[in-house]
């Protein structure tokens, strides 16, 4: 394999939990939700993942209660920002503590158990081919799960009938209810889609990415999500651009420093930051009129009856 | 009159919010192939009982009768399966999804977007309310939006069409436009109710009204034949004061000139301001009129200094160039303000009357001292104010939502005309508030003018720029046409600049 292969197959690493998590919060917010936990339902996923993971000696196990941790923390920003109509970025930020201080304790018994991650997937003939084959069609069930997610969620708000719903709900979450769509019931379905999502996100962490658990290992990648939601305008494959950007920015630029590019590290470690930031906003920039984003984001819904 | 039952009866229908009634014992029958109207003033629940009969609200009392067989009607897909469709006077559109989609969405069933795309432009087309399905709601005037709604409706071929106040966004023509779909669609044996306070209106459409008054049914009679007055007498439960109508031609000095304004949008589905000129003399009312979303807010906006004119020249207030100086700055220059959004713009909801005396006058009515709040000049003001307008409030200092419309439009306007302002920018003084309330505002503005102040008023309800302006403008697309004296001014003429005809390019 050769440097250039390795460097890919690395990029491809970093960038599939950003696009797992930041598609699941991309069809929060197309809801009309805006849920800052992202972090929080993340970390607690790869915590419960790699707890399960090592308690039944089951991956697939471990994902899927990875899965299920997220989807309950999700639950519980549900009941108070649609039971209660309590304000969004508050109890985001609260989830996001949450998830970070639970994660803690589920995953203190498990600091420094090493375990085999999981394994490539290789598609038969596909793989053989030069180059390209190594690179597309050997790579773990995440990545391919992840490019199907995208792929899904695109096809389901452009083309389904219930994505129409969806989006109707986060444009105008009156009007929705006016025409009798049942708004609390779709929110709450996208609420918990985006926890399993950002819990699968986490299990990649530590199950795939560093098959260990450390605390607070997922690092800020939920805030980097949230922030590849707003920059894709929403948008699932722009949103799939801005997860690859920032993956390959942050291992080309390891590469960098270790080849001693004679610019301070510091600088360096900022770049993905910076540029997937600058890139998406001219993107934005580009694409003239249309709505900022779905109107009634982060406005509570209290239905009068 | 009637051998069938009606195709809808209302019977006994009770709501309450609370300690409020907004719907106590209302009866109203609903024949087949009839336009009904059902008059009152804000707040006299109409709004409520047509969302029951929506099933968007459950009545605490009383029963739907539909064709003869008593319906619950639970829930607005219950309410189109039966037959009964709504145009809402508010937030019913998705702005940023196509026309198509917001049909589709109103569409029980399942048929693809393609297909309702197709049926949509043939059958709007047949209404004569031609439509392109693939344009996004945002880009469609008012009207356009309008047609949307009725279309989305008429796709569900429904028995009974329910419209809440359809008229009030459009200019005359469009207003005309929907009366023929309306007789087209009493043609076809549907029936309409019908939603307004325009009097006039109601006279020459509809052979049937019920009038709502504090959520009681106070008559049901044939609008044909009764007079505006009769009706308007039914609707409040007196005489409204009539205005002094009194045009002038003013002489006085010009208090305010804006030339050659342009500005950009304010947002993304703004409207750039372009080349506005305009005078203003002391002593005179100037209207603006226009259809909503041409440009108002800018103009406001850039007029009270909330966004700033590109070069100093461009506004002048009694000969100072004020295009470059901010809000307070003006303010202190004697101008004053009052937004069109009387919640949230005109006045902090959750704040008291004081505290929003405060937030407009802080800068020019004295109730500092040394940097620190003088309560008792505040207290003073506002008892000033709430004498002056009849401001009804209950307690002593509620927060401002506490009000209803009316009464809170009369304190904001009160407010900044108990400074005895030299101008006065007023946009929709009238909007949403009763006709004694609006009538006092009315009053007060052309006092104000007689007094030797210049006001502008910007609004989109026609008749009320024609009771109280001395010159009017119509605002389209961001342009401004040139002032003519009111006089001179008919619903036509204005209509068709509102409608963008004659506009110079």
């Amino acid at each position: 394999m050769t440097l250039f292969e390795a460097i890919i197959l690395t990029i491809i690493t970093a960038s599939t939990p950003l696009l797992i998590a930041a598609i699941g919060e991309l069809v929060v917010e197309r809801a009309g939700v805006l849920n800052l936990g992202v972090e929080g339902m993340m970390v607690i996923g790869a915590a419960a993942g790699i707890a399960a993971a090592i308690t039944t000696g089951s991956s697939s196990f471990g994902v899927l209660v990875a899965v299920l941790a997220g989807m309950a923390l999700s639950l519980v920003f549900a009941a108070l920002v649609l039971g209660l109509a309590a304000n969004q970025v508050a109890a985001g930020l609260a989830l996001a503590i949450l998830g970070l201080g639970l994660s803690g304790v589920i995953g203190a018994p498990f600091v420094g158990v090493q375990r085999a991650g999981i394994g490539k997937i290789e598609i038969p003939w596909l793989s053989e081919i030069p180059f390209l084959g190594p690179l597309l069609f050997r790579q773990d069930p995440f990545v391919y799960a992840s490019i199907a997610l995208v792929v899904a969620v695109w096809w389901f708000l452009t083309k389904s009938r219930a994505g129409l719903v969806l989006r109707a709900v986060g444009e105008n979450h009156a009007a929705a209810h006016a025409l009798g769509y049942p708004v609390r019931r779709i929110r709450l379905l996208a609420i918990l889609f985006g926890g399993g999502c950002a819990g699968l996100a986490g299990a990649y962490m530590s199950l795939v990415y560093t098959p260990f658990w450390t605390s607070g290992m997922t690092a800020g990648r939920g805030w980097i999500a949230l922030a590849i939601v707003v920059f894709a305008s929403w948008l699932p494959f722009r949103a799939m651009l801005g997860a690859y950007l920032f993956g390959a920015l942050t291992i080309l630029q390891l590469h960098a420093q270790s080849a001693g590019v004679p610019l301070p590290s510091q600088f360096l470690a900022a770049l993905p930051y910076l540029i997937t930031i600058l890139v998406l906003v001219l993107i934005m920039r580009a694409r003239r009129g249309g709505a900022a984003g779905p109107a009634s984001l982060g406005v509570p819904f209290v239905p009068d009856r | 009159m009637q051998a069938s039952p009606p195709l809808l009866a209302v019977e006994g229908i009770t709501k309450r919010f609370g300690a409020l009634e907004a719907n106590n014992a209302v009866d109203l029958k609903v024949a087949p192939g009839e336009i009904h109207a059902l008059l009152g003033e804000n707040g006299a629940g109409k709004s409520t009982l047509v969302k029951i009969i929506y099933g968007l609200l459950r009545p605490d009392a009383g029963r739907l009768v539909w064709r003869g067989a008593p319906v619950a009607v639970e829930s607005p897909r219950a309410a189109r399966a039966l037959g009964i469709g709504m145009v809402f006077q508010h937030f019913s559109l998705f702005e940023a999804l196509t026309v198509a989609e917001n049909v589709a969405l109103a569409l029980d069933g399942s048929a693809p977007l393609d297909e309702i795309a197709q049926r949509l432009s043939e059958t709007s087309r047949a209404y004569g309310l031609p439509l392109d399905p693939k344009r996004e709601v945002w880009r469609l005037s008012v009207g356009e939006r309008q047609r949307v709604e009725i279309m989305r409706c008429l796709m569900q071929d429904p028995s009974l069409l329910i419209l809440d106040e359809p008229t009030s966004v459009l200019t005359p023509q469009e207003a005309e436009g929907l009366f023929a779909t309306l007789a087209r669609l009493r043609a076809e044996g549907r029936s309409v109710l019908y939603i307004s306070h325009k009097l006039d209106e109601v006279r020459r459409i509809c052979e049937a009204a019920t009038i709502l008054r504090g959520g009681q049914v106070v008559a049901h009679c044939d609008p044909r034949a009764e007079t505006a007055a009769s009706l308007a007498r039914m609707m409040m439960g007196g005489d409204v004061v009539p205005i002094r109508h009194d045009h002038i031609e003013a002489q006085g000095p010009v208090r305010l000139a804006v030339s050659a304004l342009s500005l950009p949008p304010l947002h993304a589905h703004g409207i750039a301001l372009a080349n506005i000129n305009l005078e203003l003399r002391a002593g005179e009312v100037l209207g603006i009129a226009g259809v909503a979303g041409n440009g108002q807010d800018e103009l406001f906006a850039a007029l009270s200094g909330e966004e700033l004119a590109p070069h100093d020249a461009a506004i002048v207030m009694d000969g100072v160039a004020v295009g470059r100086a901010g809000i307070n700055e003006r303010r202190r220059r004697g101008a004053a303000f009052v937004p069109e959004e009387r919640l949230g713009h005109g006045a902090a909801p959750a704040m008291r009357l004081t505290e929003n005396a405060l937030l407009s006058g802080h800068a020019t009515n004295g109730f500092l001292r040394y940097g620190l709040v003088e309560r008792a000049k505040l207290t003073d003001f506002v008892g000033k104010v709430v004498r002056a307008f009849d401001v009804r409030k209950g307690p002593a200092d509620p927060e401002a939502r506490a009000l209803s419309g009316g009464n809170l439009q009369k304190f904001v306007i009160g407010r900044e005309i108990a400074r005895k302002p030299g101008l006065l920018v007023v946009a929709q003084p009238s909007w949403g508030v009763d006709a004694g309330a609006a009538a006092t505002i009315r009053q007060a503005l052309m006092d104000l003018a007689r007094a030797g102040s210049a006001v502008l008023v910007i609004s989109q309800d026609l008749d009320e720029l024609l009771e109280i302006s001395d010159r009017l403008c119509v605002i389209f697309m961001g342009r401004l046409s040139p002032a003519m004296p009111t006089a001179e001014a008919t619903r036509e003429s204005l209509g068709l600049l509102m409608g963008g005809a004659g506009m110079a390019a």
